[in-house]
C-alpha cells in the first residue's frame, strides 16, 4: 500500500476557473515515483489544463499541488525554473525552435543550466541515439516529419534527466507508426526510472500500454 | 558561459542586421550631434579661459595726485581681496612704451608739447578672482578710493561673450536631453521588435527551465554593443568633421585666434560609455515590460 506522503506529485482539491467556467473541479490525486499514468478524457475535459498547472503554465484558482515536495502555490516566478528543471515536457505541437538545429534545440536545456560544452555534446549525442535521430543533428525542425519532430521533442524532454515527464497529446498529430514509436520511447524512458504522465484522448494508445488510467470529464475526475 | 552569451548576442545582431544597422546609425547621429555641442563648448571655454587670464584693470590717477598719494593708493589697492598685483606705470613710462609700440610712426608723438598720458596702476587679479563679476566688484571698490580719475577693464565684451556661450550651453543641454530620450526609445523599440520576433523561442526557453537571467543577458550585451558601436562611429564622425574644419581654419588668419582642440580621451571614453549605458537602459525598459508575464 502506497502512502500519500510518498507521492511525487500530489493534488489537493484543485480548482481552475476561467471566470465563471470551471476548467477543473475539485481534483485530488497522487502520482507515485516511476508511475506511468494516463490522463484520459475527451477534448475539453481539462487534461491539458491539469498539465499546465503542473508546469506553472497556469496558476491555481484553489487547492494545492506538491511536486517533489515543492508547493506550487508558493513557487515565485523566480523559482519557476527550479521546478521546471524537475520536469520534461512534451507538447502535441512539439514546440521546437524553428531557427535552431535539432542539436541546438536539445542543447538549450543544458545550456540554460550552465553545463559545459563537452558535457552537452556527450549528453545530446546520447539522447539523440536513444530516439534514433543521431543522423539529423544539423537539420532544422521545419525540414523534419511530424514523427521526427516529436522524437526531437522527446529527446529535449529527457536530456536534463528530469524526474517527471509530462506529455500533452504526444501522438495527437502523428500517424500510427510514428505514434507507436513515440509511445515506445515513453515506455523506454519510464523503464529508466522516470515518472510519466500522458494526457491523451487516444483509447488505443491507452489500451496498448500498461499504466494507471485517470478519467477526466468536464473538469471532474470520474475514475 | 560568458562566451556563450556573447556568441548569442552576436548571432542576434547578425540575424537582425537591418534593424540593428538603423539603431546603430541613429545612436551614432545622436552622439555626433551632442558631441558637436560638447566640442564647441570645450573650445569656447578654453578660449574664454585664455582671455580671462588676461583680465586686468587700468586705474587712471587724478593728475593732481602726488607721490605720497600714489604710495597710499598702491597700498590700498593691494589690500583689496582678489588683487594679486598693482603695478605703477608712470606717464613717462607709458609714453616710452607707446613710442616702442608705434615704431617708425613714433615721430608723430614728438610734436606734443606735454605728455597727455596719465599715471596708471595696472591691477592684476588672483586666478580665483578672474571672473567678470569679481572684476566689476573690484573696479567699483577702486573707483571709490581718493585720487582716482577712472577705472577701465577693456575686456567687458568677454562678459557678453560668456552670456552668449551660456545660452548655447542651455540649448546644448536641452538638445542633448532630447536626443538621449529619442535614442533610448529607438534602442528600446529595437529590442522590443527582436523580443516579439523571438516570443515563441522565449516561451520555450522558459518551459525548459531557463532563468530570466539566461534569457536577458544576451539582450543586455546586444544593447550595450549597439550603444558602444554607435558611440564609436559618432565619435569617429566628429573627429573626421573636426579634422576637416580645423584644416580649413589653419589655412586662414583665424588660426592664431582660434587654436582648436579635439575632445580629451576622458570625454571620448565618456561619450562611448554613455551610449553603451543608453543601450543598456533601452534593453532594461523593454525586457522589464516583456518578461513581466
Amino acid at each position: 500500500m502506497k502512502r500519500h506522503e510518498d507521492a511525487l506529485i500530489r493534488l489537493f482539491h484543485v480548482y481552475k476557473r476561467y471566470g465563471a467556467y470551471n476548467a477543473l473541479f475539485d481534483i485530488s490525486l497522487d502520482v507515485f515515483k516511476n508511475e506511468f499514468l494516463f490522463l484520459a478524457g475527451p477534448s475539453g475535459a481539462g487534461k491539458s489544463t491539469l498539465l499546465k498547472l503542473l508546469y506553472l503554465g497556469e496558476t491555481l484558482s484553489e487547492g494545492q499541488i506538491l511536486i517533489d515536495r515543492m508547493n506550487l502555490a508558493r513557487v515565485s516566478p523566480k523559482r519557476a525554473p527550479e521546478l521546471r528543471r524537475k520536469l520534461g515536457i512534451i507538447f502535441q505541437d512539439f514546440k521546437l525552435i524553428p531557427t535552431k538545429t535539432v542539436y541546438e534545440n536539445i542543447a538549450l536545456v543544458l545550456e540554460a543550466r550552465g553545463m559545459s560544452r563537452k558535457f552537452i555534446q556527450k549528453k545530446v549525442s546520447s539522447v539523440l541515439r536513444i530516439v534514433g535521430m543521431e543522423d539529423r543533428t544539423r537539420s532544422f525542425p521545419p525540414g523534419l516529419s511530424g514523427g521526427e519532430q516529436q522524437k526531437v521533442a522527446v529527446a529535449r524532454a529527457v536530456v536534463g534527466d528530469p524526474k517527471i515527464i509530462l506529455a500533452d497529446e504526444p501522438t495527437g498529430s502523428l500517424d500510427a507508426d510514428s505514434a507507436e514509436a513515440i509511445l515506445n520511447l515513453l515506455i523506454n524512458i519510464h523503464a529508466r526510472g522516470a515518472t510519466v504522465l500522458v494526457a491523451t484522448h487516444d483509447k488505443e494508445l491507452i489500451h496498448s500500454t500498461k499504466g494507471r488510467v485517470i478519467q477526466l470529464k468536464e473538469g471532474r475526475l470520474i475514475a | 558561459m560568458k562566451l556563450f552569451f556573447f556568441k548569442k548576442a552576436l548571432q542576434d545582431i547578425l540575424n537582425n542586421r537591418f534593424l540593428n544597422t538603423v539603431t546603430v546609425t541613429t545612436i551614432a547621429l545622436s552622439v555626433l550631434i551632442v558631441s558637436s555641442f560638447a566640442l564647441f563648448f570645450y573650445n569656447a571655454n578654453e578660449l574664454l579661459d585664455t582671455w580671462k587670464k588676461g583680465i586686468r584693470a587700468l586705474v587712471y590717477l587724478d593728475p593732481a595726485a602726488d607721490d605720497a598719494n600714489r604710495l597710499d593708493l598702491k597700498y590700498n589697492i593691494q589690500k583689496l581681496a582678489g588683487v594679486s598685483e598693482a603695478r605703477f606705470i608712470s606717464r613717462k613710462e607709458a609714453m616710452a612704451q607707446m613710442k616702442v609700440q608705434m615704431g617708425r610712426q613714433a615721430s608723430l608723438l614728438e610734436g606734443l608739447e606735454t605728455n597727455p598720458l596719465p599715471d596708471v596702476f595696472e591691477v592684476r587679479l588672483k586666478p580665483e578672482s578672474q571672473t567678470m563679476a569679481e572684476i566689476e566688484r573690484l573696479s567699483r571698490a577702486i573707483e571709490a578710493l581718493p585720487h582716482i580719475d577712472k577705472v577701465e577693464y577693456g575686456q567687458q565684451w568677454i562678459g557678453k561673450f560668456t552670456s552668449i556661450i551660456n545660452v548655447f550651453k542651455f540649448v546644448g543641454y536641452a538638445m542633448g536631453g532630447l536626443f538621449l530620450v529619442a535614442t533610448l526609445f529607438i534602442v528600446a523599440n529595437t529590442v522590443r521588435l527582436v523580443l516579439y520576433s523571438r516570443q515563441e523561442e522565449i516561451v520555450i526557453m522558459r518551459l525548459v527551465g531557463a532563468t530570466d537571467r539566461f534569457i536577458k543577458t544576451p539582450f543586455y550585451i546586444q544593447g550595450m554593443a549597439l550603444g558602444g558601436l554607435g558611440g564609436i562611429i559618432g565619435m569617429a564622425g566628429l573627429f573626421i568633421a573636426f579634422h576637416f574644419i580645423s584644416e580649413k581654419f589653419h589655412s586662414s588668419l583665424s588660426a592664431e585666434l582660434l587654436d582648436m582642440h579635439f575632445l580629451g580621451l576622458e570625454m571620448i571614453a565618456g561619450f562611448i560609455a554613455g551610449s553603451m549605458f543608453i543601450g543598456w537602459v533601452g534593453c532594461y525598459v523593454s525586457l522589464k515590460q516583456f518578461l513581466k508575464a
